[in-house]
């Protein structure tokens, strides 16, 4: 009953989102919103940029590329020299050079895969100046991406797209930092750390027993690390941990957060080309699947663990409790994995690896379908679009017919550009996993054996291709064969999408648009939302089956064995 | 190119200083200002956290009081440097997950108790600090034995500690291990 009210609650909150956020977010990247010129004005100046002029999408792609290669270096320098820099409470030592690489590169790519636990690795200066600052960024960036493509098929008639550097300090100054300060308040409120002091000792004066506990500037990280779809926590058990997600409410509030922005784009997007209609199919396709998953995904964690059970441990109406918090229960932990997976945050609040074999299969393949029901902010938006092009040139082929999307005819270079950005992802999945688990490198890696094994290697791969983050937490991801191999993942899964769909906006933002005939095919109806839907199965489907095959599914088939 | 280069370095060093220092300085001001005791870990005036405060930390069952989840073991602090926080990450069908459960179920029956599922697994943390009243009310026979104190009163007690969920609908009920052993301290056979 808690678990349908908490459901409800989320769609309501997420079609407040979709309706004033997804308002707001348009104004801000129109230049109507203008509250802090004060800091913006000075920015642009620094900058020497008119916020005027606009870029094309090469100089765009340029502009990201070059932003990330300075950003990551400079992540990367504070990591392996934390040791000799300030706000190091516990004076952890410098990150060793492989582990550094992977996190500066997996916070840059909104990845926030975490080969390393926070509170034991990361001094304060570290999670603030090299991981926080990244949390902001490539979430502006992404966003800011998906905008430009937005206004790729948006009838402007101009080829431009937008200015890389105006994007991102809007999204930065206008939308995360204001929302993430208000969440980061309530957070605090509920019990989340906030301070720069270090570990204290805690007394427990009924048993005598003394321990010593992390703390850390943590409630207003946590803001941005759901708001941002980041999801790399200040402590190893991320949002499992009490001083991350204190309470049911901070645990809502998480999911909401990092639902909103992506849900928001589909109103940008509907706004922006002047159709609501076709943003609503969009956003249909989206809410179509993440209900399918939650629904999956709630059902099987409120089964009872087969080890448990098998154990001798079952109790009706209590489901799989292994690697799950009492306050938050197995169902809404499942809505939190879901909506985690599903949106390439990667935060957790349960333990992933110890879902049961078919809600493991949900969060792994909530991924595997490309991120894009609702996806990463910003990534989302731009990868669903991609999709959107192949449905309608599978529609063109069926009708026989030059396709168009939004009135612009999707040609040879069109269909090319969306096919790469959808297939590098799964390419680089597969090829990793395969070398993974050939070499012993890779296959010392997982503490489970057999095919829940294979599947942590798996996991990790998608996780890191689709820029997601989350983890079957019992891999060992701290050796240079996982440090190289994760971040090229995580490299080709952000910028191999990233680029081809700046190339494809400014493809079509060149071109003209065509007056829709009695021979178009529409895009703002039903069957359009199944077949972008069945596009997007069908790809992720066929593309993942065998591997899926190997690992969740042959165990949940295979009942009564152990390994 | 070299406008690009020029640009990402000019603005690597504006949002180093607005997002990367400010913004958690900003928070950071703002919340030990008005929440420092949240800030702070939440303490009491005992030392004790009741947010952030697992109950059993690699110690065994002591009947006398109200038992929490198992340890995952990752002892939270190792010679008094703050460890790692960690669920055990074993699979759903993982023999050493069956294996440590057997072990647990033996624990608990040796104190006449026939644990829930909660009472045999580790948390997603490690370091949960609730269990569910259902928990509680398991080991209502033991607790009774060993102090004395008719059933009735904890079962009554147990009721009185049951949080959540939060708003009627956000999460689960829940019993905080320490602030129910807390209370039943101050209760006398």
């Amino acid at each position: 009953m808690s678990f349908a009210l908490t459901v409800i609650a989320l769609v309501v909150g997420l079609a407040l989102c979709w309706r004033f956020l997804g308002a707001y977010l348009v104004a801000v990247y129109e230049g109507r919103v203008r509250f802090l010129r004060f800091l913006e004005r000075p920015i642009y100046r620094l900058l020497g940029t008119n916020p005027d002029a606009e870029q094309s999408w090469q100089r765009y792609a340029l502009s990201a590329v070059m932003f990330s290669g300075v950003t990551v270096a400079v992540t990367y320098i504070f990591l392996v020299t934390q040791g000799h820099l300030p706000f190091n409470p516990q004076h952890l030592g410098n990150v060793t050079p492989a582990l550094a690489f992977n996190t500066a590169v997996s916070f840059l790519t909104n990845t926030n895969w975490q080969n390393y636990g926070g509170e034991t690795t990361m001094s304060y200066f570290s999670q603030m100046m090299g991981l926080e600052f990244h949390q902001f960024l490539s979430a502006a960036v992404g966003l800011g991406v998906a905008v430009a493509v937005i206004r790729g098929f948006a009838n402007r008639g101009k080829p431009t797209i937008g200015n890389f550097w105006v994007d991102t300090v809007r999204g930065t100054i206008y939308v995360l930092l204001p929302l993430s300060f208000v969440l980061g308040i309530i957070f605090v409120a509920q019990g989340a750390v906030d301070t720069l002091g270090g570990p204290v000792t805690i007394h427990n004066s009924l048993t005598g027993v003394t321990q010593v506990i992390a703390l850390g500037p943590v409630a207003f990280m946590e803001a941005i690390k759901q708001l941002g779809t980041n999801g790399g926590g200040f402590f190893n058990a991320n949002s499992a941990h009490p001083f991350e997600n204190p309470t049911g409410l901070t645990n809502f509030l998480s999911m909401l957060s990092l639902l909103s922005i992506p849900v928001a784009l589909t109103y940008v997007f509907g706004r922006m080309v002047g159709k609501m209609r076709e943003g609503v199919a969009v956003l249909l396709a989206m809410t179509i699947l993440f209900g399918a998953w939650v629904g999956l995904a709630s059902y099987a964690e409120h089964q009872t663990n087969p080890a448990v059970a098998h154990a001798g441990v079952t109790y009706a109406g209590v489901g799989n409790t292994e690697g799950k918090e009492t306050r938050f229960g197995d169902t809404s932990s499942a809505l939190f994995g879901v909506s985690s997976t599903m949106t390439s945050t990667g935060s957790a609040d349960s333990a992933y690896d110890s879902y049961t074999p078919m809600g493991g299969f949900a969060l792994i393949s909530g991924m595997m379908l490309g991120e894009v029901s609702p996806g990463g902010v910003g990534s989302g938006m731009y990868t669903i679009l991609l999709f959107a092009i192949i449905a309608v040139f599978i529609g063109g082929l069926m009708i026989g017919r030059t396709p168009e999307y939004l009135g612009k005819k999707i040609q040879a270079r069109e269909v090319k550009l969306a096919g790469i950005g959808v297939l590098v992802m799964p390419l680089a999945v597969l090829i990793l996993t395969g070398l993974a688990v050939s070499l012993h490198a890779g296959t010392v890696g997982p503490l489970n054996g057999g095919p829940h094994g294979f599947t942590e290697i798996l996991y990790a791969f998608t996780s890191q291709a689709n820029n997601n983050g989350s983890a079957f937490g019992g891999l060992t991801g701290n050796t240079p064969f996982y440090n190289v191999t994760g971040a090229i993942a995580m490299l080709i899964g952000r910028f191999g999408v990233l680029i081809p769909a700046l190339a494809l906006a400014g493809s079509l933002a060149a071109k003209p648009v065509v007056p829709a005939g009695l021979g178009t095919f529409r895009t703002d109806n039903t069957m359009f939302v199944g077949l972008l839907l069945g596009v997007i199965v069908i790809v992720g489907g066929l593309t993942f089956f065998p591997a899926l095959a190997l690992g969740p599914l042959v165990e949940q088939l295979s009942h009564g064995r152990f390994w | 190119m070299r406008t690009a280069i020029y640009r990402s370095f000019v603005l690597t060093a504006i949002m180093l200083v607005i997002v990367g220092a400010a913004y958690p300085l900003a928070g950071w001001a703002f919340a030990q200002a008005t929440f420092t005791h949240q800030a702070d870990g939440s303490l009491g005036s005992n030392g004790s956290s009741l947010i952030g405060q697992p109950w059993n930390s690699g110690t065994s069952i002591n009947p006398q009081w109200f038992n929490g989840r198992p340890d995952a073991d990752n002892p939270l602090s190792v010679n008094g440097v703050a460890g790692e926080s960690s669920a055990a990450n074993l699979g759903p069908r993982s023999a050493v997950l069956v294996t440590s459960v057997r072990a647990l179920i033996k624990e608990w029956r040796a104190v006449g108790v026939s644990p829930t599922p909660d009472l045999v697994t580790t948390s997603g943390s490690g370091i949960d600090p609730d269990i569910s009243p259902l928990d509680a009310r398991v080991q209502v026979p033991m607790v009774s034995k060993a102090r004395h104190i008719p059933a009735a009163r904890l079962y009554q007690l147990i009721a009185q500690q049951t949080r959540g969920p939060q708003w009627g609908f956000l999460g689960s009920s829940y019993v905080n291990v320490l602030s129910l052993n807390e209370a039943l301290s101050t209760l006398r056979p």
